[in-house]
């Protein structure tokens, strides 16, 4: 009976009710509902399940798989996709509407970093108040205290009043307790990309420290380069339900792919409309070199990348930035609209459509394409808009020298380089 | 949440996590292995509660006094209502004590977890420690106004008796009462935050309601166990008989506070152990 699982999952699912996630609740709305209720209680009596089943989201439904003690998982997906309510559920923030889940562990969690650090304490103070709320004794605290210290790097504020710490050294010093914590299972959500990329690095390298200690690890993550580093299996899920659980690079494969079948062909994304924002992104696509829309190109040929946008309002102080990443997640352009003239300038408003070339340069393979629409502040810059990888096009590999004698492609640049070779005489 | 955390053998600790279970069943037996999260709780409330004021500490002295004056001068002075015979002041002031420790209780602990919702919705610890170190945070103020008593006691020459041994029952009442109602509000709050709204009235209301500043003997004897149905007199009451020696208004106002202090305070931990479920889904 003893079957060698740390996690085992079944049948898991969580129910919402649509509007009740809603922030403020009133006594009104309640109010209101229960005399209409009641008018219309003879009717409806014992029919209000089916009444609401309309409203209710299934964030998760049905979900089953068992982890092996010592295995690092990788959770994949989409937004919405049921990920951080999985977390949520194993990390008992949340109860399951049915199913269970079965934990052989203490289980850590690192949904947030920082959570429960009071402004008006030091940060020693908060070190063991941030220990305690993540489960950790204080014993266990006491002695770890040098180690979190060292790796925060902000000895020398230890016994300041985190409210006057830089945001930047409050991250640092929340990461440090966080991650220090060694449960039997651990559970991440998204919280490494914090702090400078140094510290990013940093962090990174602690989280495999962990996983190759023989802990249980579940990351959720949407950076591809950090889930295939870290984990050896990998879990993706599409609206509420497990599509795939295996080996973390199938896992990657599997869902890079289903990107691609999603907005009718992939090509074009048009964005909402928000008739309030100064300035937005109208829509973004992807066209071939003639012109025509498409996401499948020749990797020998140029492609070009479409931009919709509008200006509503003067001073909107925006640019645009194209950033292309492959299919571990590593960005490999980021190229801003500016660049081209070699000085920043602000559009009126107007409706405008900008084409950017991207060069006959890459290997045959998925790439994705983030369009970002910043404002240009004094000291800081913000967000306009975002098509977070909009597009994900394909580069074919369309008969190349290479792929007639049976050679793979490697390598993530696939320019073809001058090759200039003679006999060489004596 | 049917969720146990059990030692099967030293450092195995399975978990069950399951849709919640029958709405009746009280699991305080999880808290334990979080008894120092409790700890670290309200030593955040001590240390914060004065942080940044010119008189600290000495507000926990302050607040009473002040109210005393001026009830003493309000209601001793201009209303001249009855104090069975003893000073005004000491008399009012003994009935402050623990309404103080249970007003100050309720108004933190009824905004305890909308005030800590980042934790609420990201980590998982027992919530009742939320609301449960605001009112033994709130315990602090309780002692250090109670020396305030003594001294009083030492100059208007009330000599303590046996029944001073008897206190702590009270207080523990008092602390009860407060919980319980820091239950039931800090739960409400999360999903209605007009709680936040109500509570300053409710406790307004509440202290009017209460013999504080008069003497529950002030109605006719055949009513006065109705007086219990509020649990804060029967918790004044005992004060003022357990300090100043005061005769008991009437034995069963007493029963009836203590019995409707453990009605409110179970019906508040399973309204609480049932919407705790749902917090960090509405929240």
């Amino acid at each position: 009976m003893s079957a060698s699982y740390a996690i085992r999952v079944h049948n898991l699912g969580k129910r919402y009710r649509l509007g009740a996630r809603q922030k403020y609740g009133m006594f009104r709305d309640n109010l209101l509902q229960g005399a209409k209720a009641l008018l219309s209680w003879p009717k409806h009596l014992g029919r209000r399940n089916k009444d609401n089943e309309a409203n209710i989201l299934w964030a998760l439904r049905d979900l089953d798989f068992e982890i092996k003690p010592g295995d690092s998982v990788g959770i994949i997906g989409n937004n919405g996709a049921g990920k951080s309510t999985l977390l949520k559920i194993l990390s008992r923030v949340t109860v399951p509407s049915q199913g269970y889940a079965h934990l052989r562990g203490r289980v850590g969690s690192l949904l947030e970093v920082g959570t429960g650090f009071h402004p008006e304490l030091t940060g020693m103070e908060n070190i063991y108040l941030n220990g305690a709320i993540l489960g950790m004794r204080k014993v266990e605290i006491d002695r770890k205290l040098d180690e979190i210290i060292a790796f925060s790097e902000v000895e020398k504020f230890l016994q300041t009043p985190v409210k006057f710490y830089s945001s930047g050294m409050r991250v640092r010093l929340a990461f440090s307790v966080a991650a220090h914590l060694e449960p039997e299972i651990l559970l991440v959500d998204e919280v490494l990309a914090v702090g400078d990329v140094a510290f990013q690095k940093k962090s990174i390298s602690r989280m495999e420290q962990v996983a190759r200690d023989g802990r249980t690890v579940l990351f959720v993550s949407h950076n591809m380069a950090a889930i295939r580093s870290l984990c050896k299996s990998g879990i993706f899920l599409s609206q509420g339900k497990l599509v795939y659980s295996g080996d973390v690079s199938s896992a990657v494969q599997i869902y890079l792919n289903s990107g691609v079948q999603e907005e009718q062909g992939g090509a074009k994304v048009v964005l909402k409309t928000r008739p309030t924002m100064p300035a937005q992104l109208v829509s973004v696509a992807t066209k071939s070199i003639d012109g025509l829309i498409a996401r499948k190109f020749p990797h020998e040929n140029p492609f070009i990348v479409e931009i919709d946008f509008e200006i509503r309002e003067k001073d909107t102080r925006s640019y645009l930035a194209l950033n292309l990443y492959d299919q571990e997640g590593t960005l490999l352009i980021n190229s801003l609209d500016f660049e081209g003239q070699n000085s920043f300038a602000d559009y009126p408003e107007g409706r405008y459509k900008a084409q950017v070339q991207i060069p006959a340069a890459l290997a045959p393979g998925s790439y994705s394409i983030s369009v970002l629409m910043i404002r240009k502040g004094k000291k800081t810059q913000t967000l306009w808009d975002a098509a977070e990888e909009a597009i994900i096009i394909e580069l074919i590999d369309a008969g190349s020298a290479r792929s007639q004698i049976g050679l793979p492609w490697s390598g993530k640049l696939a320019s073809l380089l001058g090759w200039k070779i003679e006999v060489a005489k004596e | 949440m049917n969720s146990t955390t059990e030692e099967l053998k030293p450092e195995v600790f399975e978990m069950m996590i399951e849709p919640p279970g029958k709405w009746w069943q009280l699991r305080l037996k999880e808290l334990w292995p979080f008894r120092e999260l409790l700890y670290f709780l309200t030593w955040r409330e001590l240390k914060v509660r004065y942080k940044q004021t010119a008189l600290g500490v000495l507000w926990a002295v302050l607040q009473p006094l002040l109210i005393m004056v001026l009830f003493s001068v309000v209601f001793g002075r201009f209303a001249n209502l009855p104090s069975d015979g003893f000073p005004y002041p000491i008399f009012t002031f003994a009935g402050l004590l623990p309404w103080q420790l249970f007003s100050r209780a309720l108004s933190d602990a009824s905004q305890s977890l909308v005030n800590n919702q980042q934790m609420v919705s990201k980590i998982y610890f027992p919530r009742i420690f939320l609301p449960m170190s605001n009112v033994l945070s709130s315990l602090v103020d309780f002692g250090v106004a109670f020396i305030i008593l003594l001294v009083m006691m030492v100059s208007y020459e009330i000599t303590p008796s046996w029944r001073m041994l008897v206190l702590p029952v009270f207080i523990v009442a008092a602390i009860a009462c407060a919980m319980a109602a820091g239950l039931w509000l800090s739960a409400i709050n999360v999903r209605y935050r007009d709680v936040k709204y109500i509570t300053p009235f409710l406790v307004q209301l509440w202290l009017y309601a209460t013999p504080v500043a008069y003497s529950s003997s002030l109605f006719p004897e055949k009513w006065r166990p109705l007086l219990g149905l509020n649990p804060m007199a029967g918790v004044i009451d005992g004060f003022r008989w357990a300090l100043l020696g005061q005769e008991m208004t009437s034995n069963s106002l007493i029963f009836v506070s203590m019995f409707v202090t453990i009605l409110f305070l179970v019906s508040g931990l399973i309204y609480f152990q049932n919407t705790e479920q749902t917090f960090a889904d509405v929240i």
